[in-house]
């Protein structure tokens, strides 16, 4: 399918179900409150088998709560898990309480197969909010394809990928990279760019995306690209490198484990983000990251992606305020934590925009749905099963948090094909 | 003038990777020494090493904090405590671990290995739940941080210079502990000949426990030590652990001088190999020519000639 | 009869006909499909651990870099189906149609040549084998001509793994990176996806592993097993005696990576993809434990073995996601520190004599007296 054909279905996709939201809403001001279940009887609205009963509905959650990728993917399950308490408290799905199934993925791609199979063979599940990284979304694709099931996936990952079985509440890679390239070309004057990454797909997708739009779009130049082992923790030489080649941006997608010994080694370097030149952009890094990197260590950093804890909206403030409340004062919410929040959300407004929970309704109902109380406000799911956002850039300070110094104006449009950048 | 660069420019970057791959060789030792010590002088292989070092990482984080919020004005030097607190609560579990596990397994050392990388689960799991499955950030005095600058280019990473000196310490403090003080000369007594060292009066059973704890201590301070370059998590340890071995192995498994040698020629070759290519591909080189001078001299680099 | 040197006692028999019925009867009529395409995972890591049992327990020789042998079976099956899978028809949105869909990412505009064999299927199954024992090959005869073994050897299979995984996940344009080879549809245009096939599949690894079974006992009872025996004990009294001791070693060696090749490619084909998480260093070390908790001289218990402990993992790690961690750490300690032996030896020592008593004069065989030896 081209844009050409897409953009006219997309508009009157729009319409339509603009039209529909407003049909809808002196519907639910005349019923006084939220749905009831009466209002759905359980052979109407789950004509597949799933865990449906008149009161309750079962959704499952999937990630590493052991094994090394347990440090990032637990800020998405207390998302998740606070999401689905909202909606529970708010009435539920179609007047019915969610009910959580959660399976640990151990950081093991097979595990998450296994476990997505069990929650979609054994138990039924309507819905799976999960994986983390690439691999284990890879993995698990599959078996969401063969057994018709949905998953809502939170990263932000590197595209090329467009599953009806799945909604990426993520930013793709074009849509996290592009805007903050152009920021800093724009606004910082940048004419030399170093990639740096962690050796894997999807560093590597992003860096490629990079360079294309470095060199072709923007026509400036990259001096250098390079990838290190996933937890590697020697970057002294790159360092050198790189004061070697002095690039305006250091353009840097390390994660994990890696992270720290990269902020930590560049600071000792003398490498001072705070000053004009270099300016270092990275996507890897959220306030998540930063709890183990230190404040200190990556003050001055410029962070590109659609959502910061500092944002200042009325949405965020509660969600903040609700996360705190539920996981505690000490917590913090990066950009993949609130992606996760928002799965739930997204899927109870698909459900009861289609009235089913069957997976054939829910994936026509879908494309379109606007979730208006998003912290990093609103989005909109595209036809790719992706969201039109925002892409924001950030800058650190020492207190681990992001200070929001630009805003794409419009909703940026999710391309996980992207032309010409492949 | 070579390649795009002046001859100042590439002269001081040379200057700079010798430095960085000094730190490497350092990070290495530390890394190692806690684990020839026993591999080598006793030929269990302790899998769970990377964990001890975690505990030590763990030990500062918990200093910090507390120094952070009750004693605030002696900040500047909670890391040397730290350190100390870290040989001593890694070097307990050790000594620890060493009676209710090792001692049973003497006699066959490829199941301590089984056993140790049990334990090194169990450790995992225990952080995990006890202090988060988040890496936990360790904030460092002012003083640590940063650099000094010799000349514009030129930039030497003060805790570059601070894990250097610490690992000079360390090294002298061993090869005094082990050569040149009466303890030591029992350990290799034991060594030698177990049989004959418990004749004469050693109790060898003591000995075994003091070196597995003396090894996991220094794998402590070791691991406290790398909160200045690295993370720290339940599961970072994993991170350390094959390198950890091949040093020691490619040194010469009862050698000290040896895994100190190994440790510089592998930090080198690797430190060097980062600067011409891809860190991922020097990576991989590194530990071929590991390998593969391992299978020509299997022995190692150092080995000691004891009969057997 | 053969006297000196039956191929089973009656005793190994019988635990052949039960470990068949259970394989082959009980677990498909008991269980859905699901669990049951569970439990044919299971016994992929089964082939592993008998060779293990060969080459740790009669050999002496530890290996913890088995997942390479597991890995490579497992990635030459899922290059062909890969290539399948990655028809012009299938790939028709990528720039370059054809190729597997990661290469396409990464770029690459043609298939490698070393991927062009794996159009061919009688190729891949010869691959299969071929590729790990040939890589195991290289390693043991470097090794023990130099007669590096004990707990070098452990630490050097443990390094290739390593550098494996590194160059796996390094050259991800040409294998996948770390997610591996992933969406396997087809083998010959049947789809391997489906319950049924599901189940197929389970049935053809059952009889491979009982097959794989039968071939190591083979081993085992030939003067060739009581060798390696005499070898794990006495290495130096066995060269002395003039046999080629390292041609043994780098025998048994290249077997047990056949073994574990077969399950990896059986793995392939019954979870669907094949990803560099199988080659490093911490699957290779729960397959020796597998092995060891079956115990380390029973090929029988090596089985048994990896059915539990999976079995266990996945129950434990559905209830207490948080937990399965200590239990299997603890799992550890307690094989190595109190059943060094393992199941099969709790049942040699408990519950044989029990069922010799109630069957006496039925001619249970005795133990054999070496393997009632403890490794090292």
């Amino acid at each position: 399918m081209t844009k050409d054909t897409k953009s006219p279905n997309l508009y009157t996709m729009n319409r339509r179900q603009l039209l529909a939201g407003m049909s809808a809403i002196p519907l639910l001001a005349t019923m006084g409150g939220p749905l009831r279940a009466s209002d759905f009887p359980t052979a109407e609205v789950n004509k597949t088998g799933l865990a449906v009963t008149d009161d309750k509905v079962t959704v499952g959650i999937l990630h590493s709560v052991t094994g090394t990728m347990a440090i990032s993917e637990t800020g998405s399950v207390e998302a998740e898990k606070l999401a689905i308490k909202q909606i529970n408290e708010s009435g539920g799905v179609l007047g019915r309480q969610i009910e959580v199934i959660q399976e640990d993925g151990a950081s093991d791609w097979p595990t998450f197969a296994e476990k997505a199979k069990k929650l979609l063979v054994q138990d039924k599940v309507a819905s799976v909010m999960g994986c983390w990284t690439s691999a284990s979304r890879k993995a698990v694709l599959p078996v969401f394809e063969q057994y018709n099931g949905m998953l809502f996936y939170p990263t932000f990952y590197e595209g090329l990928e467009e599953s009806p079985n799945v909604i990426y509440t993520g930013q793709e890679a074009t849509q996290q990279i592009i805007a903050g390239l152009d920021w800093v070309a724009k606004e910082k004057g940048a004419k030399s760019f170093y990639l740096l990454g962690s050796d894997y797909i999807w560093p590597r997708t992003s860096n490629k995306i990079a360079r294309k739009h470095i060199e072709d779009k923007l026509g400036l130049k990259v001096v250098g690209e390079e990838y290190y082992p996933l937890g590697h923790t020697q970057f002294n030489s790159v360092i050198n490198k790189i004061k070697l080649k002095k690039p305006d941006v250091i353009y840097a997608i390390v994660v994990g484990g890696s992270n720290v010994a990269f902020y930590k080694q560049l600071k000792a370097a003398g490498i001072d983000m705070t000053k004009e030149k270099p300016v270092l952009l990275t996507i890897s890094v959220t306030e998540d990251e930063i709890l183990g990197i230190g404040g200190e260590n990556i003050v001055g950093a410029y962070a590109c992606m659609k959502y910061f804890q500092s944002l200042e909206n009325d949405n965020n403030k509660e969600f903040v305020a609700a996360f705190k409340e539920m996981w505690g004062d000490d917590s913090v919410i990066g950009d993949v934590t609130q992606a996760a929040y928002l799965g739930p959300w997204l899927w109870k407004l698909a459900v009861e925009k289609a009235g089913s929970f069957d997976i054939d309704p829910l994936k026509e109902s879908l494309p379109g749905i606007e979730f208006t109380k998003a912290p990093e406000g609103y989005v909109r799911i595209h036809e790719n099963h992706h969201l039109w956002s925002k892409t924001r850039v950030g800058r650190a300070k020492d207190d681990g948090q992001y200070e929001v110094v630009y805003e794409t104006a419009d909703l940026v449009e999710p391309d996980p094909f992207p032309e010409g950048y492949q | 003038m070579i390649g795009d660069y002046t001859y100042y420019e590439f002269s001081s970057i040379l200057a700079m990777q010798a430095f960085a791959g000094l730190i490497l060789f350092s990070v290495f030792v530390m890394m190692a020494l806690g684990l020839a010590i026993i591999f080598g002088q006793m030929g269990v292989i302790n899998m769970a090493h990377g964990e001890f070092m975690i505990l030590g990482a763990y030990v500062t984080y918990f200093t910090s904090i507390f120094f952070e919020h009750y004693l605030p004005s002696l900040f500047g030097i909670y890391f040397f405590l730290a350190m100390i607190l870290a040989f001593i609560v890694s070097g307990a579990l050790g000594m620890f671990v060493e009676w209710a596990m090792i001692r049973h397994l003497y006699k066959r050392p490829l199941d301590t290995l089984l056993a140790t990388w049990g334990l090194s689960l169990i450790l995992q799991q225990f952080y995990r739940s006890v202090f988060g499955a988040r890496e936990v950030g360790v904030t460092l005095p002012e003083y640590l941080l940063g650099s000094i600058s010799l000349t514009d280019i030129i930039e030497v990473p003060i805790n570059g210079l601070f894990v250097m000196g610490l690992t000079l310490l360390i090294t002298f403090g061993v090869w005094f502990l082990m050569y040149r003080s009466g303890w030591g000369k029992k350990v290799r007594a034991v060594i030698q000949n177990r049989v004959m060292a418990g004749a004469v009066g050693i109790n060898t059973k003591m000995v075994d426990r003091m070196t597995f704890g003396l090894g996991c201590g220094i794998a402590g301070v070791a691991g406290s030590a790398f909160t200045m370059i690295g993370s720290t998590g339940p599961t970072a340890g994993q991170l350390y652990i094959v390198d950890t071995f091949l040093v020691v192995v490619f040194g010469g498994a009862a050698s000290l001088l040896g895994t100190i040698a190994s440790a510089f020629t592998i930090s080198q070759a690797q430190s060097t190999m980062e600067f011409f290519m891809s860190g991922s591909m020097a990576k991989v080189l590194t530990l071929l020519t590991v390998v593969g001078i391992l299978m020509l001299r299997p022995q190692g680099l150092f080995a000691l000639k004891i009969r057997r | 009869m053969n006297f000196a040197n039956p191929f089973f006692t009656r005793r190994e028999w019988a635990a052949f006909a039960i470990l068949a019925v259970l394989l082959i009867l009980v677990f498909p009529a008991s269980v859905d499909a699901f669990r049951l395409n569970l439990i044919g995972k299971y016994l992929t890591y089964a082939f592993v651990a008998l060779g293990l049992v060969l080459c740790w327990g009669y050999g002496g020789i530890l290996s913890l870099g088995q997942g390479v042998f597991f890995g490579l079976g497992g990635y030459c099956m899922a290059m062909f189906l890969k290539l399948e899978a990655s028809s012009p028809e299938n790939t028709a949105i990528q720039s370059t149609p054809g190729i597997p869909d990661f290469m396409d990412w990464n770029q690459l505009t043609s298939l490698p040549w070393w991927w062009e064999p794996f159009h061919s299927l009688p190729f891949t199954l010869v691959a299969v084998v071929a590729v790990p024992v040939i890589f195991a090959f290289i390693i043991a005869f470097a090794m023990f001509t130099r007669r590096v073994g004990g707990v070098y050897f452990a630490i050097i299979t443990q390094a290739i793994a390593a550098i494996l995984t590194i160059l796996i996940i390094g050259q991800q344009g040409y294998t996948g990176g770390v997610n591996g080879i992933t969406d396997l549809r087809t083998m010959l245009g049947w789809d391997i996806r489906t319950d049924e096939a599901k189940t197929i599949l389970y049935f053809v690894n059952a009889c491979l592993l009982l097959g794989c079974l039968l071939i190591a006992q083979l081993v085992k009872i030939t003067k060739f097993g009581r060798l390696m025996i005499a070898i794990r004990d006495k290495e130096d009294r066995v060269r002395f005696s003039g046999y080629n001791v390292a041609g043994f070693k780098i025998f048994i060696f290249c077997f047990a990576a056949a073994l574990a090749s077969v399950g990896g490619a059986m793995f392939t084909l019954q979870v669907g993809f094949m990803s560099p998480s199988f080659v490093g260093i911490v699957p290779s070390i729960e397959m020796v434990i597998f092995a060891a908790v079956g115990g380390r001289l029973s090929l029988f218990g090596a089985i048994y073995g990896a059915l539990i402990v999976n079995g266990a993992k996945t129950a434990f790690s559905e209830s207490f996601p948080e937990l399965w961690l200590f239990a299997m750490g603890g799992l550890f300690i307690a094989v190595v520190m109190a059943f060094p032996n393992g199941l099969a030896g709790l049942v040699r020592s408990h519950v044989e004599p029990l069922i010799g008593r109630l069957f006496s004069g039925l001619g249970w065989g005795r133990t054999a007296a070496a393997d009632a030896t403890p490794a090292e």
